[in-house]
Protein backbone atom coordinates (compact mmCIF):
# COMPACT_ATOMS: atom_id res chain seq x y z
CA UNK A 1 0.00 0.00 0.00
CA UNK A 2 0.98 3.57 -1.00
CA UNK A 3 1.08 6.42 1.21
CA UNK A 4 -1.31 9.30 1.58
CA UNK A 5 1.53 11.30 0.66
CA UNK A 6 5.54 10.97 -0.82
CA UNK A 7 8.17 12.03 0.76
CA UNK A 8 9.98 15.06 -0.21
CA UNK A 9 13.62 15.31 1.20
CA UNK A 10 14.28 19.07 2.62
CA UNK A 11 17.16 20.70 2.69
CA UNK A 12 20.32 19.92 0.55
CA UNK A 13 21.43 17.31 2.79
CA UNK A 14 18.70 15.58 3.45
CA UNK A 15 18.36 15.56 -0.84
CA UNK A 16 21.93 14.40 -0.65
CA UNK A 17 21.04 11.47 1.62
CA UNK A 18 17.91 10.53 -0.42
CA UNK A 19 19.76 9.78 -3.51
CA UNK A 20 22.26 7.65 -1.82
CA UNK A 21 20.73 6.07 0.75
CA UNK A 22 16.87 6.75 1.17
CA UNK A 23 16.16 5.33 4.67
CA UNK A 24 14.25 8.39 5.64
CA UNK A 25 11.37 7.91 2.90
CA UNK A 26 11.27 4.64 3.84
CA UNK A 27 10.40 5.58 7.64
CA UNK A 28 8.44 7.97 6.67
CA UNK A 29 6.37 5.61 4.19
CA UNK A 30 6.17 3.21 6.78
CA UNK A 31 5.69 4.62 10.00
CA UNK A 32 4.15 8.43 8.90
CA UNK A 33 2.44 8.39 6.06
CA UNK A 34 1.51 4.69 5.98
CA UNK A 35 -1.94 4.81 5.52
CA UNK A 36 -4.14 2.52 8.86
CA UNK A 37 -7.81 1.98 8.60
CA UNK A 38 -9.71 4.52 10.23
CA UNK A 39 -11.54 2.12 12.69
CA UNK A 40 -9.15 0.71 14.46
CA UNK A 41 -9.29 -0.17 18.09
CA UNK A 42 -7.02 -0.31 21.53
CA UNK A 43 -6.62 -4.45 20.37
CA UNK A 44 -4.72 -3.24 17.54
CA UNK A 45 -1.78 -1.18 19.32
CA UNK A 46 -0.57 -4.75 20.66
CA UNK A 47 2.31 -5.07 17.90
CA UNK A 48 3.74 -1.91 18.85
CA UNK A 49 3.74 -3.00 22.93
CA UNK A 50 5.46 -6.32 21.19
CA UNK A 51 8.05 -4.05 19.53
CA UNK A 52 8.67 -2.22 22.76
CA UNK A 53 8.97 -5.29 24.95
CA UNK A 54 11.20 -7.23 22.53
CA UNK A 55 13.58 -4.00 22.78
CA UNK A 56 13.20 -4.06 26.50
CA UNK A 57 14.13 -7.61 26.92
CA UNK A 58 17.48 -7.47 24.66
CA UNK A 59 18.52 -4.20 26.65
CA UNK A 60 17.93 -5.56 30.14
CA UNK A 61 19.33 -8.83 29.23
CA UNK A 62 22.48 -7.47 28.10
CA UNK A 63 22.99 -5.83 30.88
CA UNK A 64 22.38 -8.50 32.82
CA UNK A 65 24.94 -10.68 30.86
CA UNK A 66 27.24 -8.12 32.07
CA UNK A 67 27.39 -9.20 35.44
CA UNK A 68 25.95 -13.10 34.72
CA UNK A 69 28.72 -16.19 35.27
CA UNK A 70 26.92 -19.09 32.70
CA UNK A 71 28.84 -21.65 34.91
CA UNK A 72 27.05 -24.70 36.87
CA UNK A 73 29.02 -23.50 40.30
CA UNK A 74 28.40 -19.79 39.59
CA UNK A 75 25.43 -19.30 37.74
CA UNK A 76 23.34 -19.29 40.84
CA UNK A 77 25.18 -16.92 43.16
CA UNK A 78 26.13 -14.78 40.08
CA UNK A 79 22.40 -14.32 39.87
CA UNK A 80 22.39 -13.20 43.70
CA UNK A 81 24.99 -11.22 42.97
CA UNK A 82 22.90 -9.07 41.02
CA UNK A 83 20.44 -8.89 42.99
CA UNK A 84 22.49 -7.82 45.96
CA UNK A 85 25.69 -6.65 44.68
CA UNK A 86 24.77 -4.59 41.67
CA UNK A 87 23.86 -1.01 41.50
CA UNK A 88 20.03 -1.17 40.23
CA UNK A 89 20.77 -5.29 39.35
CA UNK A 90 17.18 -5.81 41.47
CA UNK A 91 15.76 -3.92 39.30
CA UNK A 92 17.39 -4.51 36.12
CA UNK A 93 16.38 -8.42 37.08
CA UNK A 94 12.91 -8.13 37.78
CA UNK A 95 12.56 -5.97 34.57
CA UNK A 96 13.69 -8.68 32.74
CA UNK A 97 12.13 -11.14 34.34
CA UNK A 98 8.21 -9.87 34.76
CA UNK A 99 9.06 -8.24 31.20
CA UNK A 100 9.27 -11.85 29.65
CA UNK A 101 5.89 -12.38 31.41
CA UNK A 102 4.70 -9.00 30.10
CA UNK A 103 5.67 -10.30 26.80
CA UNK A 104 3.76 -13.08 26.59
CA UNK A 105 0.51 -11.35 28.14
CA UNK A 106 0.69 -9.00 25.45
CA UNK A 107 1.49 -11.26 22.38
CA UNK A 108 -1.35 -13.78 23.77
CA UNK A 109 -3.54 -10.94 23.30
CA UNK A 110 -2.10 -10.25 20.26
CA UNK A 111 -3.10 -13.86 19.01
CA UNK A 112 -6.37 -13.51 20.31
CA UNK A 113 -6.76 -10.14 18.20
CA UNK A 114 -5.92 -11.98 15.15
CA UNK A 115 -8.22 -15.27 15.70
CA UNK A 116 -11.37 -12.91 16.53
CA UNK A 117 -10.91 -10.57 13.51
CA UNK A 118 -9.94 -12.93 10.82
CA UNK A 119 -6.40 -11.19 10.43
CA UNK A 120 -4.70 -14.58 9.00
CA UNK A 121 -7.29 -14.74 6.14
CA UNK A 122 -6.37 -14.06 2.28
CA UNK A 123 -4.24 -12.13 1.74
CA UNK A 124 -2.17 -12.42 5.14
CA UNK A 125 -1.70 -16.04 5.87
CA UNK A 126 2.43 -15.11 5.09
CA UNK A 127 1.57 -12.44 7.58
CA UNK A 128 0.09 -15.14 10.37
CA UNK A 129 2.86 -17.73 10.23
CA UNK A 130 5.58 -15.14 10.36
CA UNK A 131 3.59 -14.60 13.68
CA UNK A 132 3.16 -18.15 15.00
CA UNK A 133 7.61 -18.70 14.00
CA UNK A 134 7.97 -15.45 16.21
CA UNK A 135 5.91 -17.33 18.79
CA UNK A 136 7.49 -20.23 18.86
CA UNK A 137 10.91 -18.75 19.17
CA UNK A 138 9.70 -16.53 21.94
CA UNK A 139 8.72 -20.00 23.24
CA UNK A 140 12.33 -21.49 23.15
CA UNK A 141 14.03 -18.39 24.41
CA UNK A 142 11.89 -18.00 27.40
CA UNK A 143 12.35 -21.54 28.40
CA UNK A 144 15.98 -21.44 27.58
CA UNK A 145 16.25 -18.36 29.93
CA UNK A 146 14.15 -19.64 32.97
CA UNK A 147 17.21 -21.99 32.43
CA UNK A 148 19.87 -20.05 33.53
CA UNK A 149 19.29 -18.56 36.75
CA UNK A 150 20.00 -22.60 37.56
CA UNK A 151 18.03 -22.86 40.85
CA UNK A 152 15.81 -25.89 41.25
CA UNK A 153 12.85 -25.12 38.76
CA UNK A 154 15.66 -24.16 36.37
CA UNK A 155 17.40 -27.67 36.44
CA UNK A 156 14.01 -29.08 36.31
CA UNK A 157 12.45 -27.51 33.48
CA UNK A 158 15.39 -28.17 31.61
CA UNK A 159 15.06 -31.66 32.40
CA UNK A 160 11.57 -32.21 31.94
CA UNK A 161 11.71 -30.00 28.38
CA UNK A 162 15.03 -31.87 26.96
CA UNK A 163 13.28 -35.25 27.29
CA UNK A 164 10.60 -34.22 25.37
CA UNK A 165 12.86 -35.69 23.02
CA UNK A 166 13.49 -38.75 24.17
CA UNK A 167 9.48 -39.79 23.40
CA UNK A 168 10.81 -39.59 19.66
CA UNK A 169 11.48 -43.61 18.58
CA UNK A 170 14.86 -44.92 18.16
CA UNK A 171 17.24 -41.66 18.34
CA UNK A 172 15.13 -40.15 21.16
CA UNK A 173 17.95 -41.09 23.41
CA UNK A 174 20.80 -40.16 21.34
CA UNK A 175 19.19 -36.29 20.54
CA UNK A 176 18.45 -35.80 24.16
CA UNK A 177 22.33 -36.56 24.90
CA UNK A 178 23.65 -34.31 22.30
CA UNK A 179 21.35 -31.72 23.60
CA UNK A 180 22.51 -31.89 26.92
CA UNK A 181 26.29 -32.91 25.88
CA UNK A 182 26.42 -34.80 28.77
CA UNK A 183 24.68 -37.84 30.50
CA UNK A 184 22.61 -35.84 32.20
CA UNK A 185 21.77 -31.80 32.22
CA UNK A 186 25.00 -30.45 33.46
CA UNK A 187 27.16 -27.39 32.52
CA UNK A 188 27.71 -27.87 28.91
CA UNK A 189 23.25 -27.79 28.80
CA UNK A 190 23.83 -24.24 31.11
CA UNK A 191 26.07 -23.03 28.14
CA UNK A 192 24.86 -24.06 25.44
CA UNK A 193 21.48 -22.52 26.82
CA UNK A 194 23.03 -19.45 27.73
CA UNK A 195 24.57 -19.25 23.95
CA UNK A 196 21.07 -19.80 22.83
CA UNK A 197 19.78 -17.14 24.71
CA UNK A 198 21.43 -14.44 23.99
CA UNK A 199 21.30 -15.61 20.09
CA UNK A 200 17.46 -16.34 19.52
CA UNK A 201 16.12 -12.45 20.45
CA UNK A 202 18.25 -11.41 17.35
CA UNK A 203 16.61 -13.96 15.36
CA UNK A 204 13.05 -12.69 16.94
CA UNK A 205 14.08 -8.98 15.69
CA UNK A 206 15.05 -10.69 12.51
CA UNK A 207 11.59 -12.24 11.99
CA UNK A 208 9.95 -9.37 13.13
CA UNK A 209 11.00 -7.42 10.55
CA UNK A 210 9.76 -10.03 7.80
CA UNK A 211 6.45 -9.71 9.96
CA UNK A 212 6.20 -6.23 9.96
CA UNK A 213 6.81 -6.19 5.97
CA UNK A 214 4.19 -8.44 5.18
CA UNK A 215 2.29 -6.41 6.78
CA UNK A 216 2.47 -3.09 4.99
CA UNK A 217 2.24 -5.30 1.91
CA UNK A 218 -0.70 -6.55 2.64
CA UNK A 219 -1.85 -3.47 4.86
CA UNK A 220 -3.73 -4.09 8.49
CA UNK A 221 -6.97 -6.28 8.79
CA UNK A 222 -9.52 -3.77 10.88
CA UNK A 223 -12.50 -4.67 13.17
CA UNK A 224 -15.12 -4.82 10.14
CA UNK A 225 -12.34 -6.86 8.26
CA UNK A 226 -13.27 -4.93 5.45
CA UNK A 227 -10.70 -3.85 2.69
CA UNK A 228 -9.89 0.33 2.77
CA UNK A 229 -11.25 0.72 -0.43
CA UNK A 230 -11.13 4.65 -0.42
CA UNK A 231 -8.93 7.85 1.45
CA UNK A 232 -12.09 8.00 3.29
CA UNK A 233 -11.45 4.68 4.84
CA UNK A 234 -7.65 5.32 6.21
CA UNK A 235 -5.88 8.04 7.89
CA UNK A 236 -2.22 8.23 8.34
CA UNK A 237 -0.40 6.69 10.64
CA UNK A 238 1.39 9.75 12.29
CA UNK A 239 -0.29 11.09 13.97
CA UNK A 240 -3.25 8.65 14.33
CA UNK A 241 -1.52 5.29 15.25
CA UNK A 242 1.15 6.56 16.86
CA UNK A 243 -1.09 8.33 19.94
CA UNK A 244 -3.10 5.46 20.16
CA UNK A 245 -0.17 3.15 20.43
CA UNK A 246 1.48 5.62 22.45
CA UNK A 247 -0.96 6.06 24.68
CA UNK A 248 -1.88 1.74 25.09
CA UNK A 249 2.42 1.43 25.42
CA UNK A 250 1.91 3.87 28.79
CA UNK A 251 -0.62 2.17 30.01
CA UNK A 252 0.85 -0.88 29.86
CA UNK A 253 3.91 0.07 30.72
CA UNK A 254 2.27 1.16 34.12
CA UNK A 255 0.71 -2.40 34.60
CA UNK A 256 4.60 -3.69 33.88
CA UNK A 257 5.81 -1.39 36.35
CA UNK A 258 3.34 -2.82 38.93
CA UNK A 259 4.28 -6.07 38.84
CA UNK A 260 8.63 -5.16 39.04
CA UNK A 261 8.02 -2.73 41.76
CA UNK A 262 5.09 -4.63 43.65
CA UNK A 263 4.51 -8.11 43.11
CA UNK A 264 7.85 -9.01 41.28
CA UNK A 265 8.41 -12.88 42.50
CA UNK A 266 4.36 -13.62 42.15
CA UNK A 267 4.76 -15.12 38.42
CA UNK A 268 7.79 -16.38 39.61
CA UNK A 269 8.36 -19.75 41.59
CA UNK A 270 9.83 -19.72 45.44
CA UNK A 271 11.62 -23.24 44.28
CA UNK A 272 13.83 -21.32 41.71
CA UNK A 273 15.68 -19.66 44.53
CA UNK A 274 16.72 -23.09 45.84
CA UNK A 275 20.24 -24.10 43.75
CA UNK A 276 19.88 -26.86 41.68
CA UNK A 277 19.58 -30.19 42.95
CA UNK A 278 20.59 -33.01 40.39
CA UNK A 279 19.49 -35.69 42.88
CA UNK A 280 15.79 -34.15 44.17
CA UNK A 281 12.97 -33.22 42.04
CA UNK A 282 10.61 -30.52 43.89
CA UNK A 283 7.33 -32.24 44.60
CA UNK A 284 5.09 -29.87 42.52
CA UNK A 285 7.14 -28.61 39.14
CA UNK A 286 5.21 -26.26 36.59
CA UNK A 287 6.38 -24.30 34.04
CA UNK A 288 5.80 -20.56 34.03
CA UNK A 289 2.16 -19.01 33.44
CA UNK A 290 2.48 -18.45 29.63
CA UNK A 291 3.04 -22.04 28.88
CA UNK A 292 0.22 -23.93 31.06
CA UNK A 293 -2.07 -24.95 28.15
CA UNK A 294 0.41 -26.97 26.73
CA UNK A 295 1.76 -28.28 29.84
CA UNK A 296 -1.69 -29.28 30.83
CA UNK A 297 -2.36 -31.19 27.09
CA UNK A 298 0.97 -32.83 27.84
CA UNK A 299 -0.09 -34.48 30.53
CA UNK A 300 -3.67 -34.86 29.47
CA UNK A 301 -2.41 -38.27 27.08
CA UNK A 302 -1.49 -41.04 29.21
CA UNK A 303 0.98 -42.23 26.44
CA UNK A 304 4.26 -40.44 26.37
CA UNK A 305 4.88 -40.27 22.81
CA UNK A 306 1.65 -39.34 21.89
CA UNK A 307 1.69 -36.43 25.09
CA UNK A 308 4.85 -34.87 23.26
CA UNK A 309 3.03 -35.16 19.98
CA UNK A 310 0.14 -33.50 21.04
CA UNK A 311 1.66 -30.63 22.64
CA UNK A 312 3.55 -29.56 19.75
CA UNK A 313 0.61 -30.14 17.17
CA UNK A 314 -1.53 -28.03 19.59
CA UNK A 315 1.21 -24.98 18.82
CA UNK A 316 2.07 -25.78 14.95
CA UNK A 317 -1.85 -25.89 14.23
CA UNK A 318 -1.93 -22.56 14.62
CA UNK A 319 0.21 -21.96 11.21
CA UNK A 320 -2.64 -24.39 9.40
CA UNK A 321 -5.40 -21.72 10.79
CA UNK A 322 -5.83 -19.86 7.56
CA UNK A 323 -6.69 -23.17 6.04
CA UNK A 324 -8.61 -24.44 8.92
CA UNK A 325 -11.12 -21.34 8.84
CA UNK A 326 -13.29 -21.94 5.68
CA UNK A 327 -15.71 -18.76 6.20
CA UNK A 328 -14.95 -16.13 3.90
CA UNK A 329 -16.13 -13.61 6.50
CA UNK A 330 -13.23 -12.32 8.20
CA UNK A 331 -14.01 -10.29 11.34
CA UNK A 332 -16.11 -12.14 14.40
CA UNK A 333 -18.43 -8.91 14.53
CA UNK A 334 -20.43 -10.20 11.28
CA UNK A 335 -20.14 -14.07 12.66
CA UNK A 336 -22.50 -14.32 15.19
CA UNK A 337 -21.98 -18.34 15.63
CA UNK A 338 -18.01 -18.17 15.40
CA UNK A 339 -18.30 -14.74 17.77
CA UNK A 340 -19.62 -17.74 20.65
CA UNK A 341 -17.01 -20.15 20.01
CA UNK A 342 -14.40 -17.46 20.02
CA UNK A 343 -15.21 -17.16 23.48
CA UNK A 344 -15.65 -20.68 24.17
CA UNK A 345 -12.07 -21.32 22.60
CA UNK A 346 -10.48 -18.33 25.16
CA UNK A 347 -12.24 -19.74 27.98
CA UNK A 348 -11.09 -23.35 27.27
CA UNK A 349 -7.73 -21.92 26.90
CA UNK A 350 -7.72 -20.11 30.34
CA UNK A 351 -8.99 -23.57 31.64
CA UNK A 352 -6.46 -25.52 30.21
CA UNK A 353 -3.77 -22.75 31.71
CA UNK A 354 -5.54 -23.54 35.17
CA UNK A 355 -5.65 -26.97 34.74
CA UNK A 356 -1.40 -27.36 33.74
CA UNK A 357 -0.90 -25.68 37.13
CA UNK A 358 -2.76 -28.14 39.44
CA UNK A 359 -1.63 -31.93 40.32
CA UNK A 360 -2.24 -34.52 37.49
CA UNK A 361 -4.59 -36.67 39.42
CA UNK A 362 -8.04 -37.59 39.83
CA UNK A 363 -10.72 -34.94 38.26
CA UNK A 364 -8.11 -32.48 37.38
CA UNK A 365 -6.63 -35.06 34.77
CA UNK A 366 -10.29 -35.55 33.44
CA UNK A 367 -11.39 -32.18 32.65
CA UNK A 368 -7.90 -31.48 30.94
CA UNK A 369 -8.46 -34.48 28.39
CA UNK A 370 -11.92 -32.99 27.71
CA UNK A 371 -10.58 -29.37 27.32
CA UNK A 372 -7.64 -31.36 24.76
CA UNK A 373 -10.52 -32.63 23.13
CA UNK A 374 -11.84 -29.68 23.21
CA UNK A 375 -8.78 -27.48 21.66
CA UNK A 376 -8.29 -29.59 19.34
CA UNK A 377 -12.12 -29.87 17.80
CA UNK A 378 -12.10 -25.88 17.47
CA UNK A 379 -9.60 -25.90 14.78
CA UNK A 380 -10.52 -29.60 12.92
CA UNK A 381 -14.00 -29.60 13.50
CA UNK A 382 -15.79 -26.48 14.64
CA UNK A 383 -13.98 -24.12 11.72
CA UNK A 384 -14.27 -25.81 9.40
CA UNK A 385 -18.38 -26.61 9.82
CA UNK A 386 -19.10 -23.19 10.80
CA UNK A 387 -17.73 -21.50 7.01
CA UNK A 388 -20.40 -24.09 5.58
CA UNK A 389 -23.03 -23.35 7.85
CA UNK A 390 -23.10 -20.64 9.42
CA UNK A 391 -25.46 -17.52 8.35
CA UNK A 392 -22.78 -14.31 8.99
CA UNK A 393 -24.73 -10.63 9.27
CA UNK A 394 -24.53 -8.71 6.08
CA UNK A 395 -21.02 -6.64 5.39
CA UNK A 396 -20.69 -3.09 5.16
CA UNK A 397 -20.22 -1.49 1.85
CA UNK A 398 -16.71 0.41 3.67
CA UNK A 399 -15.00 0.62 6.50
CA UNK A 400 -16.28 4.40 6.24
CA UNK A 401 -19.64 3.41 6.00
CA UNK A 402 -19.49 1.53 8.87
CA UNK A 403 -17.92 3.95 11.01
CA UNK A 404 -19.87 6.85 9.81
CA UNK A 405 -23.13 5.48 8.69
CA UNK A 406 -25.08 7.83 6.60
CA UNK A 407 -22.46 10.64 6.71
CA UNK A 408 -20.83 8.49 4.40
CA UNK A 409 -22.71 8.98 1.04
CA UNK A 410 -22.65 12.17 1.32
CA UNK B 1 29.80 -13.15 -28.04
CA UNK B 2 27.88 -15.81 -30.09
CA UNK B 3 24.94 -17.37 -27.92
CA UNK B 4 25.82 -20.81 -26.80
CA UNK B 5 23.20 -23.40 -27.71
CA UNK B 6 22.13 -24.91 -24.73
CA UNK B 7 22.71 -28.43 -25.17
CA UNK B 8 25.96 -27.64 -25.42
CA UNK B 9 28.23 -28.35 -22.62
CA UNK B 10 30.56 -25.31 -21.87
CA UNK B 11 33.17 -24.57 -19.54
CA UNK B 12 30.93 -22.37 -17.34
CA UNK B 13 28.88 -25.54 -16.99
CA UNK B 14 31.79 -27.21 -15.81
CA UNK B 15 32.94 -24.85 -13.48
CA UNK B 16 29.48 -24.80 -12.04
CA UNK B 17 28.87 -28.19 -11.23
CA UNK B 18 32.58 -28.28 -10.00
CA UNK B 19 31.96 -25.46 -7.61
CA UNK B 20 28.94 -26.71 -6.36
CA UNK B 21 30.64 -30.00 -5.61
CA UNK B 22 33.28 -28.71 -3.64
CA UNK B 23 31.22 -26.69 -1.93
CA UNK B 24 28.82 -29.28 -1.40
CA UNK B 25 31.44 -31.78 0.61
CA UNK B 26 33.01 -28.53 2.25
CA UNK B 27 29.90 -27.15 4.01
CA UNK B 28 29.29 -31.47 5.01
CA UNK B 29 32.93 -31.19 6.31
CA UNK B 30 32.31 -28.06 8.21
CA UNK B 31 28.62 -29.36 9.45
CA UNK B 32 30.17 -32.43 10.87
CA UNK B 33 32.26 -30.61 13.85
CA UNK B 34 29.55 -28.31 14.61
CA UNK B 35 27.24 -30.73 15.33
CA UNK B 36 29.80 -33.14 16.93
CA UNK B 37 30.84 -30.65 19.35
CA UNK B 38 27.69 -30.83 21.01
CA UNK B 39 28.19 -34.27 22.29
CA UNK B 40 29.42 -35.32 25.65
CA UNK B 41 33.28 -34.02 25.39
CA UNK B 42 36.41 -36.10 26.16
CA UNK B 43 36.10 -34.99 30.03
CA UNK B 44 32.65 -35.72 30.51
CA UNK B 45 33.19 -39.17 28.90
CA UNK B 46 36.40 -40.20 31.18
CA UNK B 47 34.06 -38.63 34.14
CA UNK B 48 32.09 -41.85 32.75
CA UNK B 49 33.91 -44.48 34.65
CA UNK B 50 32.65 -47.31 35.83
CA UNK B 51 32.44 -46.27 39.85
CA UNK B 52 32.28 -48.81 42.88
CA UNK B 53 30.28 -48.97 46.02
CA UNK B 54 30.44 -51.02 48.75
CA UNK B 55 27.11 -52.14 50.27
CA UNK B 56 28.20 -53.32 53.24
CA UNK B 57 26.57 -50.20 55.46
CA UNK B 58 23.29 -50.22 53.69
CA UNK B 59 20.25 -51.43 56.09
CA UNK B 60 17.78 -53.89 55.28
CA UNK B 61 15.04 -51.54 54.18
CA UNK B 62 17.53 -48.80 53.12
CA UNK B 63 18.12 -46.88 49.54
CA UNK B 64 21.06 -45.39 49.22
CA UNK B 65 21.59 -42.81 45.87
CA UNK B 66 24.81 -42.47 44.09
CA UNK B 67 26.05 -40.70 41.26
CA UNK B 68 27.61 -42.22 37.77
CA UNK B 69 27.47 -40.18 34.74
CA UNK B 70 25.61 -37.48 36.49
CA UNK B 71 22.49 -39.89 36.88
CA UNK B 72 21.05 -40.95 40.15
CA UNK B 73 21.58 -44.48 40.89
CA UNK B 74 19.07 -45.82 43.87
CA UNK B 75 20.65 -48.88 45.56
CA UNK B 76 18.13 -50.44 47.58
CA UNK B 77 18.35 -53.51 50.56
CA UNK B 78 15.02 -54.76 49.96
CA UNK B 79 13.25 -56.65 52.76
CA UNK B 80 11.41 -59.96 52.57
CA UNK B 81 8.37 -58.64 52.23
CA UNK B 82 9.43 -56.27 49.05
CA UNK B 83 10.67 -58.96 47.43
CA UNK B 84 7.60 -61.13 48.09
CA UNK B 85 5.56 -57.67 46.50
CA UNK B 86 7.23 -58.06 43.33
CA UNK B 87 7.30 -61.52 42.83
CA UNK B 88 4.08 -62.12 43.31
CA UNK B 89 2.52 -60.28 40.17
CA UNK B 90 1.14 -62.09 36.96
CA UNK B 91 3.61 -60.89 34.91
CA UNK B 92 2.14 -60.65 31.13
CA UNK B 93 -0.52 -58.37 32.87
CA UNK B 94 2.36 -55.20 33.56
CA UNK B 95 2.78 -52.48 31.39
CA UNK B 96 6.07 -53.37 30.19
CA UNK B 97 6.86 -56.97 31.17
CA UNK B 98 9.79 -57.83 33.33
CA UNK B 99 10.13 -60.82 35.93
CA UNK B 100 11.86 -59.38 38.87
CA UNK B 101 14.37 -62.00 38.67
CA UNK B 102 15.20 -60.41 35.54
CA UNK B 103 15.87 -57.11 37.27
CA UNK B 104 18.17 -58.49 40.22
CA UNK B 105 21.35 -60.64 39.70
CA UNK B 106 20.89 -64.12 40.68
CA UNK B 107 21.01 -64.78 44.08
CA UNK B 108 21.26 -61.16 45.18
CA UNK B 109 17.54 -60.90 45.34
CA UNK B 110 17.33 -58.52 48.09
CA UNK B 111 20.14 -55.77 45.94
CA UNK B 112 17.98 -53.69 43.42
CA UNK B 113 20.13 -51.07 41.13
CA UNK B 114 18.11 -48.40 39.63
CA UNK B 115 19.06 -45.89 37.74
CA UNK B 116 16.33 -43.34 39.60
CA UNK B 117 14.91 -41.20 36.91
CA UNK B 118 11.46 -41.51 35.58
CA UNK B 119 11.20 -42.85 32.17
CA UNK B 120 8.53 -40.53 31.51
CA UNK B 121 10.03 -37.17 31.40
CA UNK B 122 13.15 -37.16 33.77
CA UNK B 123 12.09 -36.14 37.22
CA UNK B 124 14.04 -37.91 40.31
CA UNK B 125 11.17 -40.67 41.80
CA UNK B 126 10.36 -40.72 45.74
CA UNK B 127 11.65 -44.45 47.15
CA UNK B 128 9.15 -45.80 49.83
CA UNK B 129 5.95 -44.31 48.23
CA UNK B 130 3.16 -44.72 45.95
CA UNK B 131 0.26 -47.37 45.95
CA UNK B 132 3.00 -50.30 45.59
CA UNK B 133 5.08 -48.57 47.75
CA UNK B 134 8.25 -48.82 45.30
CA UNK B 135 8.60 -45.15 43.97
CA UNK B 136 6.19 -42.51 43.12
CA UNK B 137 7.58 -39.90 40.19
CA UNK B 138 5.96 -36.55 41.81
CA UNK B 139 6.00 -34.58 38.80
CA UNK B 140 3.27 -36.57 36.65
CA UNK B 141 2.07 -39.11 38.60
CA UNK B 142 3.96 -42.36 37.60
CA UNK B 143 3.62 -45.41 39.84
CA UNK B 144 6.62 -47.93 40.12
CA UNK B 145 6.82 -51.57 42.57
CA UNK B 146 9.40 -52.62 44.22
CA UNK B 147 11.08 -53.86 41.43
CA UNK B 148 11.34 -50.43 39.70
CA UNK B 149 8.77 -51.68 37.79
CA UNK B 150 6.17 -49.01 35.79
CA UNK B 151 2.49 -49.69 36.95
CA UNK B 152 0.66 -46.67 36.13
CA UNK B 153 0.81 -43.18 35.18
CA UNK B 154 2.30 -41.98 31.74
CA UNK B 155 5.86 -43.55 32.04
CA UNK B 156 6.57 -45.77 29.37
CA UNK B 157 9.04 -48.34 30.91
CA UNK B 158 10.10 -49.64 33.65
CA UNK B 159 13.00 -47.66 35.59
CA UNK B 160 15.97 -48.51 33.67
CA UNK B 161 18.92 -50.87 35.21
CA UNK B 162 22.58 -49.43 35.36
CA UNK B 163 25.18 -51.63 33.82
CA UNK B 164 27.17 -53.12 37.14
CA UNK B 165 27.97 -56.49 38.41
CA UNK B 166 29.01 -58.11 41.68
CA UNK B 167 32.97 -57.02 42.32
CA UNK B 168 32.41 -58.98 46.01
CA UNK B 169 29.38 -59.93 48.32
CA UNK B 170 29.13 -56.55 49.29
CA UNK B 171 30.54 -54.36 47.06
CA UNK B 172 29.14 -53.83 43.03
CA UNK B 173 30.86 -51.67 40.25
CA UNK B 174 28.41 -49.44 38.34
CA UNK B 175 29.41 -48.97 34.74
Amino acid sequence: MSGHSTYQPQGAFMKWMERRLPIVSLVHSSFVAYPTPRNLNYWWTFGGILSLMLMVQIITGIVLVMHYTPHETLAFSSIEHIMRDVNYGWLIRYLHANGAAMFFLAVYIHIFRGMYYGSYKDPREVLWILGVIIYVLMMATGFMGYVLPWGQMSFWAATVITNLFSAIPVVGETIVTWLWGGYSVGNPTLQRFFSLHYLLPFAIVGVVVLHVWALHVVGQNNPTGVEPKSEKDTVPFTPHATVKDGFMMVVFLIVYAWFVFYLPNYLGHADNYIPANPAVTPAHIVPEWYYLPFYAILRAIPDKLMGVIALFASILILAFLPWLDTSKVRSARYRPLYRQFFWIFVAVCIGLGWLGAKPAEGGYVIAARVLTFYYFAHFLIVLPLLGMFEKTRPLPNSISESVLGGQSKA
Amino acid sequence: MTTMSSAEHTRRDFLYIATGAVGAVGAAAVAWPLVSQMNPDASTVAAGAPIEVDLAPVAEGQVIKVFWRGKPIFITHRTKKEIDDARNVTVASLPDPQSDEQRVKPGKDQWLVLVGICTHLGCIPIAHQGSYDGYFCPCHGSVYDTSGRIRSGPAPTNLPLPPYEFVSDTKIRIG
